[in-house]
C-alpha cells in the first residue's frame, strides 16, 4: 500500500495540516477585516471628534471646522419617525404570525416580509419617492421616516415571531386554565414573558437602518441647516458621511471620518450589548 | 340521566354496595362525551359523575385517553389545533358546551393544574397567585391580599413562602411550584379542580405532600385527578374511574374498585398484568 | 386553534387587528413591486426588452441602455464572490471544526459583526484607504506580470470594477461565514465519526462528508450574499467610478445599476428619464427577488434532507 518514497500516510497527514492551517488563514483575514476597519475609524476619526462635531452646524462650503450637529437630530428625528411605522407593523404581524398564523396566510405573510427584507436599500427609496416625494413635491423628513420604515418591518416580523415562539405552550395553557380570554392571554402574559428578546430585537432593528444612506438620498435628501418639522428635507449622519468623503476638501474628509466613528460607535454599543444580553441571536439576514 | 331532571342540583344515592348512605351532590357530570383529535377518536362515550367534596380519580393505562378527558370537563381540549368535541358535561345544571356558553366563563368555574408545573415566568410568587384575579378585573389590593393568603395556605405553601412573595415564581423547587399552580388556580374559588398527573413531574416526598393536600383540599373543593400511579389513585381518592381505549370501564368507590372490581379488565389493570 | 364560534368580542377584535397588519405587510410589498412598474411605464413602452442590452447611456440625447450597468452590477459581484466564497467558506470550516466552541462564537459574534457595518462606512475606508492601495500596489503589480492580458489591462486609476468587487467581498463575506458554520455545525455527529471510522483525516471527512452534506445550506448562503452584493449601493458608487462603460479590464472604472440610481436619481430632470432609472430599480427588484428566491429554496433543502 505504500507509494513511491513518501509513505501515502504521510501525504495525507501533511495535506490535513496544510488545509486546515489555510482555513486558520481564512479566519484570520476575515476577523482581521473587522479590526482594521474599526482601527482604520478610529485613527482617523478619533482627532476630528469634539465637542464642536456635536453642536454646530455644517459651516458654508469651503470654510474648515462647523460640526454635524443637525445631521445627528436629522438622524434621530427619521428613526423615531421609522420606529412609529415599522415596530406596530411589524410587531403586530408578528404577533399573528405566532400566535394565530399556522396556516397558509402565514405562510404567505412571512414570505412577504422575507420579500421584503432582500429588496435593496436603494429601491425602497425609490418607492418612497414615487409614494411620497413626487405626490408632495418635495423631499421630507417624511419620506425618509418612511422609507427606513418599511425596512424595519421584515426584521420587526420575524424578531416578534421568533420570541414569542420561544414562550412554551405551557404558560399560555396555564393563563387559559384561569379562564382568562385569549387577547388577555397574549398581552399580559405571553408577550412580557418575552419582552426581553422583543426589545432587543427592535433595538437591533433600529441600529440596522441607523446607518442606511441609500434610500434617504432622494426621500429626506440633506440640508446644510436644521430641518424644521417633519415636511423639511434633513440632513443625517449617513447622508453627510457620504457627502463630505466624495467632496473635494479636506476639512470635510475629517469631519467624516468623526462621522463614521459616532455612527460605528452607537452601532457596536448596540449590537455588541444585545448580544451579551441575548446570546445566540443571528443578526445576519 | 336527562336535561330536565338535571336543572337544578340534585342528590344521587350512591348505588355501590357497603357504603354509607350520604347523599352524593354531583358538581360535574360526563354526558355522552366524545372527544377527537383529528380523525383519532380518543375519548368515546364517557358518562360519568363527580362528586362534590370529593376526590375523584381517572386512572388507566398510557395514551387510555384520560388526559384527554379530563381536559374536556374544563373545555381546554378545544385549544389544540384539530380538536373536536361532542356530548355534554354539567356543571350545576348547565352543559358547559352550551350553544352560548363562553368556555373561558367556563374555565373560571373549573380550574386546572397541568403535569408540568408552568408558574408564568415574569412574574413573582405574589403576582402568579394574583394573576388569575387581577386578569380578570380585580384590582382592589386588600381583596388581593386576601386572596393570596387564603390560596397559598390552603395549598400548604405560605409558611415556606409569606416572607418571599416578591420572588420570581420559578425560584421555587419543583414541588413547591406545583403547589404555586394550585394556589393559582384555587385564588379563582373554581367550583371543581381538576389535576392532570401533578404529581408525575416530582419527587416522592413533594408527591406526598401533594396527596396530603388533595386530602384536605376536599373539604371546600372538589377534586378531579388523572393518575397513572394506581398507589396514588388508591391513597388520595375516594371515587375512580377506569379508562381504557378511550372508554369508561368501570366507576366506583376507590376501595371496591381496588379490592373487588367488576370488570376483569379493571381487575387485569390494578393487579399489574398490563398498564 | 379555537374555533371563531367560541370567542369573545375582545379576542375577536384583536385577531382582526393582528390580521389586518399581517396583511398590511403583503399589501406593502404588493403596491411596491406595483409602483415600480407603473412608475416605469413609459420606459417599458418606449425601449421594451432591448433596454436591457443597449450599451449606450445618455441622457442628454435620451439614449438609454442599461447593459453598462447591468455588466457592472455582475462583474463586481462575481469578483466579490469569487474572493469572498473561498474566504468565507475557509473561514466557516474553520469555525466549525477546528475551534473550541467558545472560540468559534466569539469570533462568529465578531464576523457578524462585520454584516453590522453600514455601506457607506465601507465605502469610507474604499476611498481612503482600498483605493489609493489599489492604485499604488496591487494595480502596478499586476499590470507589471499580466498587464498584456485584457483583464488587468489598463492605466491605474485606483477606482474600478476590482476594488467594487474586493470591497464586496469584504461586506458579503459575513453572510457565507455565518451561514455556512451554522449548517456545518447542525451536520449529525454520526456522519462526522462515520468517515472517521474509515480512517480519514480530519480534513478528508470535511471535503468528503461534511461539505457534500451542508452543500445546499452553502450553496443558500452564497446565493444570500449574492443578492447582498447585486443591491448594495453606497460603497460601490464610491469607488467604482461611476462611467456607464464596458470595458474588459477589472481596472476600469465601471457603472453598477444601484449605483446609477444613486446618483442620478436626483439629477432626472424629465420623466422618460426618471421612468427609465426606476425601471432599471425594477430590474434590479427583480433579480435579488429571484436570487433570494433561490437561497431561500437551497436553505430549506438543509432543514429537510432529501
Amino acid at each position: 500500500m505504500s507509494g513511491r518514497g513518501i509513505p501515502y500516510s504521510t501525504v495525507r497527514r501533511c495535506f490535513n495540516a496544510a488545509a486546515f492551517t489555510l482555513t486558520g488563514v481564512f479566519a484570520a483575514v476575515t476577523v482581521s477585516t473587522l479590526f482594521f476597519i474599526l482601527g482604520f475609524i478610529t485613527w482617523h476619526g478619533i482627532s476630528a471628534v469634539n465637542v464642536d462635531f456635536f453642536i454646530h452646524l455644517p459651516k458654508p462650503v469651503g470654510e474648515p471646522g462647523g460640526g454635524m450637529a443637525n445631521a445627528i437630530v436629522g438622524t434621530g428625528k427619521l428613526l423615531l419617525l421609522a420606529s412609529a411605522i415599522g415596530v406596530p407593523i411589524g410587531f403586530f404581524a408578528g404577533v399573528y404570525l405566532s400566535e394565530f398564523g399556522h396556516n397558509k396566510l402565514g405562510f404567505w405573510v412571512r414570505y412577504a416580509a422575507d420579500l421584503l427584507n432582500g429588496v435593496p436599500s436603494i429601491v425602497m427609496g425609490i418607492f418612497a419617492y414615487t409614494l411620497i416625494v413626487l405626490p408632495m413635491k418635495q423631499f421630507s423628513t417624511f419620506a425618509g421616516g418612511v422609507a427606513l420604515g418599511i425596512m424595519m418591518i421584515p426584521i420587526a416580523v420575524r424578531s416578534t415571531e421568533e420570541f414569542l415562539k420561544l414562550v412554551p405552550n405551557s404558560v399560555r395553557e396555564a393563563a387559559y386554565a384561569l379562564g382568562v380570554h385569549e387577547w388577555k392571554t397574549i398581552v399580559f402574559v405571553v408577550i412580557p414573558a418575552a419582552i426581553r428578546g422583543l426589545l432587543t430585537g427592535i433595538l437591533l432593528d433600529i441600529a440596522r437602518v441607523a446607518g442606511e444612506t441609500a434610500p434617504l438620498l432622494f426621500t429626506a435628501f440633506n440640508n446644510r441647516v436644521w430641518s424644521h418639522g417633519w415636511m423639511e428635507p434633513t440632513s443625517s449622519l449617513p447622508v453627510m458621511i457620504f457627502t463630505y468623503a466624495i467632496a473635494p476638501y479636506d476639512d470635510w474628509h475629517r469631519q467624516a471620518w468623526a462621522g463614521a466613528l459616532v455612527l460605528m460607535f452607537l452601532l457596536l454599543l448596540v449590537n455588541g450589548g444585545t448580544r451579551l444580553l441575548l446570546p445566540r441571536r443571528r443578526v445576519v439576514t | 340521566m336527562n336535561a330536565p331532571t338535571m336543572l337544578k342540583r340534585f342528590v344521587v344515592e350512591d348505588k355501590s354496595e357497603g357504603s354509607e348512605e350520604t347523599p352524593q351532590v354531583v358538581a360535574l357530570m360526563a354526558d355522552k362525551l366524545n372527544a377527537w383529535f383529528g380523525s383519532n377518536h380518543a375519548v368515546k362515550n364517557i358518562t360519568l359523575q363527580i362528586y362534590r367534596h370529593k376526590a375523584t380519580a381517572i386512572i388507566g393505562p398510557s395514551g387510555c385517553g384520560k388526559s384527554t378527558f379530563i381536559r374536556c370537563l374544563n373545555r381546554m381540549h378545544e385549544v389544540v389545533p384539530s380538536a373536536r368535541v361532542e356530548g355534554k358535561v354539567w356543571l350545576e345544571g348547565w352543559n358547559i358546551y352550551g350553544e352560548k356558553v363562553d368556555p373561558v366563563d367556563v374555565r373560571r368555574r373549573i380550574g386546572m393544574v397541568f403535569q408540568k408545573p408552568n408558574p408564568f415566568p415574569t412574574m413573582t410568587i405574589y403576582d402568579n397567585v394574583a394573576a388569575g384575579l387581577r386578569l380578570n378585573g380585580v384590582r382592589d389590593r386588600a381583596v388581593l391580599d386576601a386572596a393570596v393568603e387564603e390560596s397559598l395556605k390552603l395549598a400548604a405553601l405560605w409558611n415556606e413562602v409569606k416572607d418571599h412573595l416578591r420572588e420570581p415564581g420559578t425560584s421555587l423547587s419543583g414541588g413547591q411550584q406545583q403547589r404555586l399552580c394550585i394556589a393559582r388556580a384555587l385564588a379563582v374559588k373554581p367550583d371543581v379542580l381538576l389535576m392532570d398527573e401533578p404529581c408525575s413531574a416530582l419527587d416522592p416526598i413533594a408527591t406526598g405532600k401533594i396527596e396530603e393536600l388533595i386530602y384536605q383540599l376536599k373539604e371546600k373543593y372538589t377534586v378531579v385527578i388523572v393518575t397513572h400511579n394506581m398507589q396514588q389513585a388508591a391513597r388520595a381518592s375516594d371515587y375512580t374511574g377506569f379508562l381504557l381505549m378511550g372508554e369508561l370501564v368501570e366507576f366506583g368507590q376507590t376501595s371496591k374498585i381496588f379490592t373487588n372490581p367488576t370488570d376483569s379488565r379493571t381487575e387485569s389493570y390494578i393487579t399489574g398484568r398490563f398498564g | 386553534m379555537r374555533r371563531s364560534s367560541s370567542l369573545n368580542w375582545g379576542d375577536l377584535l384583536f385577531r382582526r387587528v393582528t390580521l389586518g397588519f399581517a396583511l398590511a405587510v403583503v399589501g406593502i410589498v404588493l403596491v411596491l413591486a406595483g409602483s415600480l412598474v407603473w412608475n416605469s411605464r413609459l420606459a417599458m413602452k418606449e425601449f421594451g426588452w432591448a433596454f436591457l442590452w443597449g450599451r449606450t447611456w445618455d441622457p442628454v440625447a435620451v439614449k438609454f441602455g442599461a447593459l453598462p450597468f447591468i455588466y457592472g452590477t455582475l462583474v463586481t459581484s462575481a469578483v466579490g464572490l469569487l474572493i469572498a466564497v473561498p474566504l468565507g467558506i475557509g473561514t466557516a470550516i474553520f469555525l466549525a471544526e477546528l475551534a473550541s466552541p467558545r472560540i468559534s462564537e466569539f469570533l462568529s459574534f465578531l464576523v457578524e459583526l462585520l454584516a453590522a457595518i453600514p455601506s457607506v462606512i465601507y465605502g469610507l475606508i474604499g476611498v481612503f484607504v482600498v483605493v489609493p492601495w489599489v492604485r499604488t500596489v496591487v494595480s502596478p503589480s499586476v499590470s507589471a506580470v499580466l498587464g498584456w492580458f485584457p483583464l488587468f489591462e489598463g492605466t491605474p486609476y485606483g477606482v474600478g470594477l476590482f476594488t467594487a468587487g474586493l470591497i464586496l467581498a469584504a461586506m458579503i463575506v459575513p453572510f457565507i461565514t455565518v451561514v455556512s458554520r451554522e449548517v456545518l455545525l447542525t451536520v449529525p455527529r454520526s456522519q462526522r465519526e462515520a468517515a472517521l471510522a474509515v480512517g480519514a483525516t480530519h480534513w478528508e471527512s470535511v471535503w468528503t462528508v461534511l461539505l457534500p452534506y451542508a452543500r445546499s445550506g452553502i450553496i443558500g448562503s452564497i446565493f444570500l450574499a449574492l443578492a447582498r452584493a447585486l443591491g448594495e449601493t453606497m460603497a460601490v458608487t464610491m469607488v467604482i467610478g461611476n462611467v456607464p462603460e464596458i470595458s474588459a479590464s477589472l481596472f476600469k472604472p465601471g457603472y453598477t445599476m444601484a449605483a446609477v440610481l444613486a446618483n442620478e436619481f436626483t439629477e432626472a430632470t424629465y420623466d422618460l428619464y426618471i421612468h427609465t432609472l426606476i425601471e432599471i430599480g425594477l430590474v434590479l427588484f427583480a433579480v435579488t427577488f429571484i436570487v433570494n428566491g433561490i437561497a431561500r429554496l437551497m436553505l430549506s433543502r438543509m432543514e429537510h434532507p432529501a
